[in-house]
């Protein structure tokens, strides 16, 4: 009987090891990434699960060891102590200088994922952003600065549903939100930024593959939150240019016949 | 206060009467005193002391009812999630044609939204908080203290009380026009202020905040109580360092409560206002909500949805360490009675555990890293959360300690309080993920999180729940649980519960987004349906499995096999009294003479050494 | 491992029936409810910590602020801070005069406490009054929202309190507060004085700056 609670706590760590283990054989691992800092992400997650693991391991081998030696029938008594302060000492130092290894090493990318003095400054910045991508119950929309490069004005170009970026290149866009909070989630990007109403948020990745990601909602933003989905389209420069052009051409023509 | 006689020779004698004093209910006289009391003078009808009761015991087996009751409702909605996580929009069987009519058997859209946010709800706020500070802390409490009861004996009960209408307010949702609450158990607004957001929920959202209202005004009067009683109603010798670590837990608890709660009191109110008078705080400038502009929603605009979250978190995470520190107490108490050895490093575990709650209050953004929250506090936050589990290792290893070298007894309570030790690791280190901003960043609202505070509030919490149930059950109604069906109990719930959180960790590292009614719309999540359809298997099979309990805990009720005082042959002071206490819970004068875990000193005749005992 | 439970003897285990309830005192030598009392109070700073800073959040968040000094009656409401302040003296003479034992003094001090926080409560439904027959009701902006939600709970507190020293007053006047229980006339007071402060800091954050 106590070797049977013994196993099955050891179990957890056992079949624990292994499911992470062959979890990518699965399906049940990380979707690929394609970001720049998406590498310095997973290293971070890597680093913090070497770490987790090997206390994950030894606490629970030691907890089953611990079930299944110490719940012997026997007449005698366990031991008579109330701690020991040297021991107290090692397992609160060990520890903390590890977590203290933890924060320190994830000072580096989040800053460089999230702070705004270290955003790129290239051919898109925080002034000069690539477009504005608003989030509304239950679409999203880029909207990208006409001829004048800039947002909000009458040459604005409206995309539906559909980001469009170049690929290689460091893009920054501004999140919005018309309604509730929204947020932009693109696993293989790892990055996610909730859209805030009232407020608008730069961010920032870059792409490094082409080709057509799904764009989800990750905050509860209403019934539909399900399926506000949309789509983040990587191209080359080239592509890129011609999907504005003909954008541009869409909107212009659209507007002029009206006007007239 | 009257000299104390010479304490009893051993814990069996009842203490002589004592003539003279006059008669005050518990708590209601000059303290300090020993008043006469007579049994047979107390005939109360069945109301006064089943229903409007000010004795502590009756109040927290109240609690302890109304929590389980709730808790089978809370899984049944949990069975409903399930259900449509494993096959969404299909027909529901045999249940579905009774609850959704309308939608044909199948759950919609909107009602899954409810399912949720309901369950989070009433799992959280109708039933751990109530378990663990309302049925235990107001069973044990005066128990382990050697108090005949709380300090304020009608306050206990209006806490209860209080509890009535957060219950009545929390289910209305469900029969009114609209639905119930459904922005999720966070509310974040604007889409909990803003009716046209949510056309699914009208009142149901405003009752919600009622509910909670309620809640934080029970929570309030019952820690006053607490606080109160464990500072100045301790028995003569029982010093705070002397203190079962169950009360310790518990009143430090009561103190989370004390100055996390009226935040979220002040945060929910300003969110009916918000809902009912149309102001703006938590309601920014230019919303365009459904075509709706913001003058036809009619509210005030210029607030800051930010501020909602901060003012829930500030609360909410000192919250989660009210779901466990009491928790983290029970094991404590139990591991050392049922290894028969003395607690490891018991000051050690007092301060890590204040520890725990001091910082806990400083690390509430961990839950806002991507919420646009300057990235800058983001960081603070982060330093914050990662050095609070350290602390938390102090415990695990203290309870490592203490199994080793122990002679263990391994009983249902012994098993469920080991789990939850293993269950409880595993939960705290999936946290160091989350704490960990950039990391954070992909995993936030994926279903690591869900993995993460399962394992702890389930598989944590809930285990010790089971684990301080059948430990005090003798102690509560004079009988024993049935051992046997204890352990098929613990064996299934073991498995089960693994099996259905572990593999979440899975979804989670997939990238699977909590809250969505149909992840396999996404191309990126259409292959983890198969996982998805285990977990639910795994589910229903750990839901149904919870019969060997509700057998077990009604059965034993009534026929379970007498038990003395001290069945487990425990040392504080609970087990002392009659089992179970009579009005007044003790029948003889106490002195404690020494800590609470004195097991196995080698000079001793017995293995244990009671406090009360010289 | 002992796992055997000892047998249940009804002669050892069952509660003596005829037996004295232990009430014992401990910790520091406060009286209980002074000591929940001062719990209570903490729990109520946390309330309107809640509210404050609400308020200055929100504040700091707009770029441009009313002067108060445009939108409420600044003059009406630091007559009535000053009268509320005085009340607080009023309310300590009360509980000198139940420590004394004085019935006569506690119902003299204690109604004119009570008096002024009425007059207080009265005021403050006046001022809402005209400000609603303005037109500025708290779904207008921002502004109002903050002035309704913080004057409006403070209000709510001074009521209770006053309906707390009117039942302490009834029994005053019915002679059931003596030297003994003088502790129900000074928890009253602590709570009384609580008010009165947070009101201070409320005229000073929303009248004032
Ligand atoms: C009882 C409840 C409980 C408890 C105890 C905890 C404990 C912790 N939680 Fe958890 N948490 C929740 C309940 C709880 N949480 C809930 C309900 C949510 C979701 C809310 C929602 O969004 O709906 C949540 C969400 C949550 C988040 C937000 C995730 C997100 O939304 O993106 C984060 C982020 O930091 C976090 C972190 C932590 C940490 C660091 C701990 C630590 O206290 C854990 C410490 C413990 C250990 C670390 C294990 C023991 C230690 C060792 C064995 C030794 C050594 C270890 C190392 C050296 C690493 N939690
Ligand atoms: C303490 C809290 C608690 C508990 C115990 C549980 C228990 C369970 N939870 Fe839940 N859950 C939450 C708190 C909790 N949950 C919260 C806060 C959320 C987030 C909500 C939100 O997003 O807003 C959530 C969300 C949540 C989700 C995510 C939904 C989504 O994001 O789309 C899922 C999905 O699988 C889930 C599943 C389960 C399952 C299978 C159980 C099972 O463990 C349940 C098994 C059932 C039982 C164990 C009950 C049996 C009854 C008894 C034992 C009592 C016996 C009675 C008598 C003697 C009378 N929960
Ligand atoms: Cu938009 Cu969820
Ligand atoms: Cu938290």
């Amino acid at each position: 009987m106590r070797l049977l609670y013994a196993l099955l706590l050891l179990l957890v760590p056992v079949l624990g090891v292994y499911t992470f283990v062959t979890a990518d054989q699965h399906g049940w691992w990380f979707p690929d990434n394609v970001s720049t800092y998406g590498p310095s992400i997973d290293r971070l997650f890597y680093l913090i699960q070497a770490m987790v693991a090997i206390t994950f391991i030894g606490t629970e081998v030691l907890l089953a060891w611990f079930m299944y030696k110490y719940s012997k029938r026997r007449d005698d008594r366990g031991v008579f102590s109330h701690g020991n302060h040297k021991l107290e000492m090692v397992w609160t130092a060990i520890p903390a200088v590890l977590l203290l290894v933890i924060a320190f090493a994830q000072m580096g990318t989040w800053a460089e994922i999230k702070f705004q003095k270290g955003f790129p400054d290239g051919e898109f910045s925080m002034d000069r952003p690539i477009a504005e991508v608003v989030a509304s119950q239950f679409d999203w929309r880029a909207i990208y600065p006409g001829e004048d490069g800039v947002i909000g004005t009458m040459d604005d170009l409206e995309n539906p549903f559909e980001f469009v970026v170049p690929v290689d290149e460091d893009v920054v866009f501004n999140l919005r939100s018309r309604d509730v909070i929204h947020a932009f989630f693109v696993p293989q990007f790892r990055l996610k930024q909730d859209a805030l109403p009232g407020h608008t948020i730069p961010v920032w990745f870059n792409a490094t593959e082409e080709g057509v990601y799904d764009l989800i909602c990750a905050e509860l933003c209403g019934w539909g939150h399900y399926k506000m989905a949309g789509r983040v389209r990587v191209v080359s420069r080239p592509e890129y240019d011609q999907f504005l052009a003909d954008l541009d051409q869409e909107w212009f023509s659209n507007g002029m016949e009206e006007v007239q | 206060m009257t000299p104390p006689p010479p304490p009893p020779p051993n814990g069996h004698a009842a203490a002589p009467p004592i003539h003279g004093a006059p008669h005050v209910a518990p708590g209601e006289g000059a303290p300090g005193t020993v008043r006469e009391h007579h049994e047979d003078h107390h005939e109360l009808g069945f109301l006064r002391k089943y229903v409007f009761s000010v004795d502590h015991k009756v109040i927290g087996i109240q609690f302890l009812f109304s929590g389980l009751i709730f808790m089978v409702l809370g899984g049944l909605m949990a069975m409903a999630i399930r259900w449509q996580l494993a096959w969404p929009w299909t027909e529901m069987p045999v249940v579905g044609r009774l609850l959704f009519p309308q939608t044909g058997k199948v759950i919609s859209p909107e009602f899954y939204t409810v399912l949720f946010t309901m369950h989070g709800t009433v799992m959280i706020f109708f039933v751990i908080i109530p378990l663990l500070t309302g049925a235990f802390g107001n069973y044990l409490i005066p128990t382990m203290i050697g108090a005949p009861d709380m300090a304020f004996p009608k306050l206990n009960m209006f806490s209860y009380w209080a509890m009535i209408p957060a219950f009545v307010c929390g289910m209305a949702g469900f029969f009114i026009e609209g639905g119930a609450a459904a922005a999720g158990w966070t509310a974040y607004p604007p889409l909990s202020t803003i009716e046209s957001a949510a056309p699914g929920s009208m009142s149901g959202q405003t009752f919600w905040l009622l509910a909670l209202t309620f809640v934080g005004l029970s929570s309030m009067m019952g820690a006053v109580n607490y606080v109160t009683t464990v500072v100045k109603m301790r028995a003569p010798g029982l010093t705070m360092m002397r203190l079962p670590l169950t009360i310790w837990a518990l009143f430090i608890a009561a103190l989370l409560q004390l100055f996390a709660l009226p935040v979220l009191t002040s945060a929910s109110i300003m969110q009916i206002l918000d809902r009912v008078a149309d102001t703006g705080f938590f309601t920014p400038t230019n919303l365009v909500v459904n075509n709706l502009t913001p003058d036809a929603t009619g509210a005030a605009a210029g607030g800051q949805p930010l501020l909602w979250q901060h003012l829930f978190w500030f609360y909410s995470h000192p919250a989660v360490y009210i779901m466990v520190l009491p928790a983290m107490g029970f094991a404590s108490d139990i591991l050392a009675t049922h290894a028969r050895k003395p607690i490891f490093g018991y000051k050690p575990m007092v301060y890590s555990m204040s520890a725990i709650a001091g910082l806990g209050f400083i690390v509430w953004g961990h839950h806002m890293f991507t919420s646009g929250m300057n990235p800058k506090l983001g960081m603070t936050f982060m330093v914050s959360t990662v050095m609070i589990a350290l602390p938390s290792a102090i415990k695990v290893f203290n309870w490592l300690g203490t199994l080793w070298g122990g002679r263990i007894r391994l009983n249902s309570p012994m098993l469920f309080a080991s789990a939850f030790v293993s269950m409880f690791i595993i939960g705290g280190l999936s946290g160091i993920w989350m704490a960990a901003t950039p990391v954070d960043v992909y995993i936030h609202d994926t279903y690591i999180v869900v993995a993460h505070f399962h394992y702890v509030v389930f598989a944590g919490s809930v285990f010790a729940i089971f684990a301080a149930i059948y430990h005090w059950f003798p102690k509560m109604f004079g009988r024993m649980m049935n051992e046997t069906l204890g352990k098929l109990h613990f064996l299934g719930t073991f498995v089960f519960t693994n099996l259905v959180f572990y593999m979440m960790h899975q979804l989670g590292v997939a990238g699977l987004m909590r809250r969505t009614a149909d992840p396999y719309a996404y191309e990126v999540y259409a292959h983890l349906q198969p996982l998805n359809q285990f977990i639910s298997m795994a589910a229903f099979s750990l839901f149904i499995w919870q019969l060997f309990f509700v057998v077990n805990f009604f059965h034993s009720l009534f026929f379970g096999k007498r038990v003395g005082r001290n069945p487990w042959q425990a040392c504080s002071l609970e087990w002392a009294a009659p089992s179970p206490p009579g009005h007044g819970n003790f029948d003889r004068e106490l002195s404690v003479h020494r800590g609470p875990y004195e097991y196995a000193a080698p000079e001793a005749d017995e293995d244990y050494q009671p406090q009360w005992e010289k | 491992m002992s796992q055997s439970i000892p047998a249940y003897d009804p002669a050892l285990d069952a509660p003596a029936h005829h037996h004295a309830i232990y009430d014992y005192d401990s910790g520091p030598p406060v009286h209980r409810g002074k000591f929940a009392i001062w719990l209570f109070l903490a729990t109520e700073v946390m309330f309107f910590a809640g509210l404050i800073g609400t308020y200055i959040v929100l504040r700091m968040g707009t770029p441009t602020w009313p002067d108060p000094a445009d939108r409420l009656a600044v003059d009406i409401t630091a007559f009535n801070t000053f009268l509320l302040i005085c009340s607080s003296a009023t309310m300590v003479a009360a509980v000198e005069q139940a420590m004394k034992g004085e019935r006569g003094g506690v119902l003299k001090w204690l109604g004119l406490t009570i008096l002024i926080g009425a007059t207080f409560v009265g005021i403050q439904v006046y001022e809402y009054f005209q400000l609603i027959a303005h037109g500025s009701l708290p779904n207008v902006d921002i502004f109002w929202s903050t002035f309704y939600a913080m004057t409006g709970f403070h209000g709510l507190h001074v009521s209770a309190g006053v309906v707390w020293l009117i039942c302490i007053w009834i029994a005053a006047a019915l002679g059931k507060i003596n030297k003994e229980n003088y502790m129900k006339v000074e928890l009253a007071g602590l709570y009384w004085h609580f008010v009165d402060l947070v009101w201070v800091v409320l005229f000073t954050i929303v009248y004032l700056m």
